[in-house]
């Protein structure tokens, strides 16, 4: 230090700081290179002070210092610092684990009434098709587009609707898994797509909904009209408490989102919606992965089990297995 | 709006912390190199599908699963597990936080990828093959369909700080990384700067602001030549009324003043006397 005259006060300040300062930044240079697994344990500790340190010299420098380089860098230094030192999170598989056996069940039933209203639009537009197309055969095309029905309409004899219900998809256990893996994905989208749609208002998740509702009204009809309700609803069932449970969800979960937008109360709309938003987004994912298993229900188990009683009973027991997974999970604490 | 507007965070510690939000285009760009990268992927799986001449349907149930993983948790699994970044986002230096401060949770991440494909996706569908979109329905629900795509797609050209659905239903905010360098204090130079002298009188000209267009001619950008520092030294030198001609050393002189000044100012912040430009140091000289 050749400086004859005592140098500025924030220049003092800035000379007493800045090792730790700059060793701030090496810590968290690697951490936004490799994760937080990049530091030993000591480092983590002393990540977490020199944070601190930082913090405060940032507010004591914007309070005495000049030097606008300094104090940008800072506040640079200070921002990334803090997007590492809280951005931290629990462990994968703990968080997974914990997401599954608590948190899921809990944000389901907390979102017990926008679900029951995506159930309602279901099943109303289930009903609706099934009697309007009980009494006429001829709209049933409305209900149930060609693409959907794959031949399985009015034109259509007994015997192939039957069929339908008991084939076994050719046997071969590749061309299931495709089938169950075409299932999912179809389905997921439009899960995850009555979900985010919920953003409008809430509306464009009603007609999804309804819509759905329709068609399988429209199908369930047809059956019933030749008698096949009975085997119609074993075929359906054993995946379909699954299927139908996931997709009534994601329903719940856009009507929740567009509940938060209407119906605020007392906070402020914008913050209302990510805190919904967030939770609803959870509840879909774990739609998604209620999709993934009813594929396989789907996909595998009911195109090998063709008796009927055993496929109700399956049924059954899926009924049993939600009910208590979303009725008893997360209640403690 | 090349220019991102600034937002403040406040830390669980007090000290609020300001940082850029990421202009649109920023975010546009890497977007188009994220879709790159999906569309690069999955021409390979079918690549590899294609080589791998198989009719096997445990390949086609692999690539419809890949492919959907793919599109649906590419974003979510790299913001997740890359502090907030996805390889686009890296390449233009932002990433995602959460907006009320705090972690940003899995569950955020989610859900503000939940509706990219009705902001891009289902839009791109509509611009090529909008019957795929409506199907066999009928005109009325085509319009409202298009009418909330368009909702979707336009709402960040809507708000103030350029907000997706996603962010908005995620409270998540995309933000610049500051990667500002820490240079050299100017004043804390080669002692060369002690052969001018200052008198208080002579420091009542300026203010914080004008000591920041100082500090900047002295770090000396490339725009900034021996001209520009001469035009200004005269400038000072003239109007704080600096005794004989302008010295020939004019860099030692800026930065003896910028020190004087800069010493000057804040004592006079430690004072509780803050002057931010020359309009209030005449108002506080009178």
């Amino acid at each position: 230090m050749s400086a004859p005259a005592p140098p500025l006060r924030s220049v003092q300040f800035r000379r007493e700081r800045e090792a730790a300062w700059l060793e701030l930044d090496d810590l968290v240079t690697r951490v936004e290179g490799g994760g937080l697994k990049a530091l030993s344990a000591a480092e983590l500790r002393s990540l977490a002070t020199l944070y601190r340190a930082a913090l405060s010299g940032l507010s004591v420098a914007r309070a005495i210092s000049l030097d606008q380089n300094l104090v940008a860098w800072l506040e640079g230094l200070c921002a990334r610092a803090y997007v590492v030192v809280y951005g931290s999170k629990q462990p994968v598989a703990a968080a997974l684990w914990a997401y599954l056996t608590q948190w899921l069940p809990r944000a389901v039933r907390q979102l017990a009434w926008p679900v029951l209203l995506s159930a309602a639009f279901m099943g109303g537009g289930a009903l609706l098709a099934f009697f309007l197309t009980l009494g006429d055969m001829g709209l049933y095309d409305a209900f149930v587009s060609p693409g959907m029905a794959q031949g399985r309409d009015p034109q259509a004899t007994t015997a192939f609707l039957r069929e339908g219900l008991f084939s076994d998809g050719g046997g071969l256990v590749d061309r299931l898994v495709a089938f169950a893996s075409f299932l999912f994905t179809h389905n997921a989208r439009i899960g995850l797509l009555a979900c985010a749609l919920g953003f409008g208002l809430g509306l464009p998740t009603a007609w999804l909904m309804f819509a759905n509702g329709l068609t399988l009204g429209g199908f369930a009809a047809l059956y019933h009209s030749r008698g096949l309700s009975v085997e119609l609803w074993s075929w359906l069932l054993p995946h379909g408490i699954t299927e139908l449970g996931a997709v009534i969800l994601c329903g719940g979960a856009g009507f929740a989102i567009g509940g938060a937008i209407l119906f605020p109360g007392r906070q402020r709309r914008l913050d209302r919606l990510a805190a919904v938003g967030r939770d609803a987004a959870g509840v879909a994912l774990g739609a998604v992965c209620m999709l993934a298993l009813a594929a396989l229900l789907e996909g595998i188990f009911r195109q090998t089990v063709q008796s009927v009683p055993v496929r109700y009973a399956v049924a059954s027991a899926t009924v049993v297995a939600w009910a208590l997974y979303f009725g008893l999970l997360g209640r403690s604490r | 709006m090349s220019d991102g507007r600034p937002r403040t965070w406040h830390t669980p510690e007090g000290v609020p912390i300001t940082l850029t939000l990421a202009p649109l285009g920023e975010r546009v760009a890497a977007f188009m190199i994220d879709g790159l990268i999906i569309v690069a992927a999955t021409l390979l799986l079918v690549w590899v599908l294609v080589q791998a001449r198989s009719e096997s349907g445990l390949f086609r149930a692999l690539f419809m699963l890949l492919s959907f993983g793919l599109r649906t948790f590419y974003f979510a699994a790299f913001e997740l597990f890359r502090q907030g970044q996805t390889p686009g986002k890296r390449l233009q230096g932002i990433r995602v936080v959460a907006g009320a401060g705090g972690p940003l949770t899995p569950r955020a991440v989610f859900a503000r990828n939940l509706t990219r494909e009705l902001e891009t996706f289902l839009p791109l569908v509509l611009l090529a093959a909008p019957e795929l979109l409506y199907g066999p329905v009928g005109e009325g629900q085509g319009l409202l369909s298009v009418l909330w795509i368009l909702v979707f797609f336009l709402l960040p050209f809507f708000n103030r700080e350029g907000l997706r659905v996603g962010d908005l239903i995620a409270g998540t905010r995309v933000v610049r990384v500051p990667k500002a360098e820490l240079l050299p204090d100017v004043s804390d130079g080669p002692a060369r700067a002690d052969r001018f002298a200052f008198t208080a009188e002579q420091l009542r000209h300026y203010g914080e602001r004008e000591l920041k267009v100082l500090e900047d001619v002295l770090r000396g950008g490339e725009h900034v030549d021996d001209n520009t520092r001469r035009a200004v030294a005269e400038r000072i030198h003239l109007r704080v009324g600096y005794p004989g001609p302008l010295p020939g050393d004019v860099r030692g002189f800026l930065t003896a003043f910028y020190t004087a000044q800069r010493a000057h100012l804040e004592r006079g912040r430690l004072l509780g006397q803050i002057t931010t430009d020359k309009a209030q140091a005449r108002e506080r000289a009178r």
